[in-house]
């Protein structure tokens, strides 16, 4: 099989997919997925609920294995290196996830810290430092002797990028920043990812259904839908995109029912009869 | 009919034989990668989690101390009146001691300790450890680099090898008090001389079985918990099917671990 690294001619390929297939079990969730990601764009994974698109994310940092396929993540296929070499590949990188995961044993500034203290030799005077610039970043200033379970979902989520941020990483991963959050706060989420593109130029791939926020942090977009990519493309060109998936996705029309017409038919007469 | 039947059930039997070795080999891949951690990684670079061991033996032995008093010091009263029963009979009293001494070391001590570790901290070990994976925050650990048996499984590990047998020690002398109750109070004895007594009929074979029994239940309680806590899968209601699991489990091969080494100890001639 042809392992050659695929963007060796464009190195601005941060991360790259190549046929990648999921399965659980008999179960094959993601069916051939392959897309690039430049270095420091935004690239939003859309899809529905059960579309395979957290476990595109979950795959692309290594927490399921795929069962084929390559995933070029600076120039490394992470599907085929040993678990040192993939930590040393998840030490650069930075992940949020949907339900922030903070340690509840530990405070903010504990959480924040621990990959520091894990990964680097500094000073506990530097890791100090660095602790209270990070939650600085996140707008979350003098929490670090809070424990998690006494911020409010927002904050917990801030708290979970300032600990994401520690190691200053190239690449971010969000899984669904603005799940269980009030518009409001998850403006704010929105806002704070805006923010850390303009500001470290990182490269940033945000899971989400939520179309607004889509539409508002994406560089790109990818809309999956049953393990398959349905289409991949500029926020504009999703915007005005004329197939039919992607428009059912982006105006919100409901699946028709799964019966086929003929079914539905006599549903509605057996109703009929049953009235008369 | 009835060769379907049959079939049925030795294709059940087969399936719960797979099902349990692969428990098992699961278990004893958890236990290496632990060890490895805790004997082998410190020379490689790897720090070991000192002080993450020491606030699990603090919690898994200090806290456990006066439960484990008042428990083995009934104990140790009962096995004297249980003995008693038979040896006044004999009009051999004086043995009590002796029998007391004998079965604490020996097989009392190490177990009942073993027991009360489970109820306190394989339980506990299941439901942190359970609640992490269900929050994510075992993946998020996995994602800063930071691998979860390292961080979480080898302090227990450790913890629990070094404070089993302290407490198995603690749980002997218990019981041996306890005895010492009943021969001061119903059999002529002065504490002294009960105290003498039990200590002239114990070897230091006795004792020493028992202390290598208590490392192995040490060894099993934390692979279970921690096997358990780590294989949560889906909800909250999961992480206490977890706990219920790692007790169960936990209790039932502690006593097969207890009964494999008081055989290859019978078998080698120290009984």
């Amino acid at each position: 099989m042809n392992r050659e690294h695929p963007n060796l001619s464009e190195p601005k390929m941060v991360i790259s997919l190549r046929d990648l297939r999921v399965s659980y079990g008999e179960r094959e969730i993601l069916h051939g997925i392959q897309f690039d990601v430049k270095a420091g764009e935004t690239l939003v994974i859309l899809g529905g609920s059960g579309s395979g698109k957290s476990t595109l994310l979950r795959t692309l940092v290594g927490l399921e294995k795929p069962s084929s396929g390559q995933i070029w993540i600076n120039g490394q296929d992470i599907a085929a290196i040993s678990d040192d070499e993939l930590y040393e590949i998840r030490k650069k990188t930075g992940m949020s996830f949907q339900g922030s995961a903070l340690f509840g044993s530990m405070t903010v500034g504990e959480n924040v810290a621990l990959p520091l203290r894990e990964h680097t030799k500094l000073e506990d005077s530097t890791i100090e430092i660095m602790l209270r610039l990070k939650l600085e970043q996140v707008g979350l200033a003098g929490f670090e002797y809070h424990m998690p379970s006494q911020l409010s979902g927002g904050m917990k989520k801030r708290a979970a990028v300032a600990r994401a941020l520690s190691m200053d990483p190239e690449i971010l991963f969000f899984d669904e920043p603005s799940a269980g959050l009030d518009p409001i706060i998850a403006a704010g989420i929105d806002q704070l990812i805006l923010e850390l593109k303009k500001a470290f130029r990182m490269t940033i791939i945000v899971v989400t259904h939520e179309l607004a926020s889509a539409f508002l942090i994406a560089d790109r977009m990818v809309l999956i839908d049953k393990g398959n990519i349905v289409a991949i493309g500029t926020t504009e060109e999703m915007r005005t995109s004329v197939q039919p998936r992607v428009r059912q996705f982006l105006d919100r029309v409901p699946e028709p029912d799964v019966e086929g017409e003929l079914d539905y038919l006599q549903t509605l007469t057996e109703r009929y009869r049953r009235r008369g | 009919m009835a060769a379907e039947n049959v079939m049925e059930v030795v294709s059940q039997l087969g399936a719960g034989v797979t099902d349990s070795l692969a428990y098992l080999g699961a278990l004893a891949t958890l236990g290496s990668r632990a060890a490895y951690y805790t004997f082998i990684g410190p020379f490689q670079g790897k720090q070991l989690r000192v002080q993450s061991a020491a606030s699990q033996a603090m919690e898994v032995g200090v806290r456990a101390l006066p439960i484990l008093s008042l428990i083995t010091f009934f104990i140790g009263l009962i096995l004297a009146l249980q003995s008693a029963y038979e040896l006044s009979k004999l009009g051999a009293m004086n043995l009590v001691a002796k029998a007391v001494a004998l079965s604490m070391s020996r097989e009392l001590g190490p177990l009942i300790t073993a027991i009360v570790v489970i109820g306190r901290s394989g339980s506990a070990f299941a439901a942190e450890i359970g609640t992490m994976k269900v929050t994510e925050e075992i993946d998020a650990l996995e994602v800063m680099a930071i691998n979860p048996v390292h961080f979480l499984v080898a302090p227990k590990f450790l913890a629990m090898m070094v404070m089993l047998p302290c407490l198995t020690i603690w749980a002997n002398t218990m019981g041996i008090l306890g005895g010492a109750l009943f021969g001061v109070t119903q059999a002529d004895f002065t504490l002294g001389r009960y105290m003498q007594a039990s200590i002239e009929s114990l070897y230091l074979r006795d004792i020493l079985s028992g202390l290598i029994k208590s490392v192995m239940f040490g060894v099993t309680i934390t692979a279970v918990g921690c096997l358990e806590g780590l294989s949560t899968g889906g909800g909250a209601e999961q992480v206490g099917r977890s706990t219920t699991r790692a007790v169960v489990i936990s209790i039932l091969l502690v006593v097969v671990v207890d009964l494999v080494f008081t055989g290859i100890f019978f078998f080698l001639g120290n009984g």
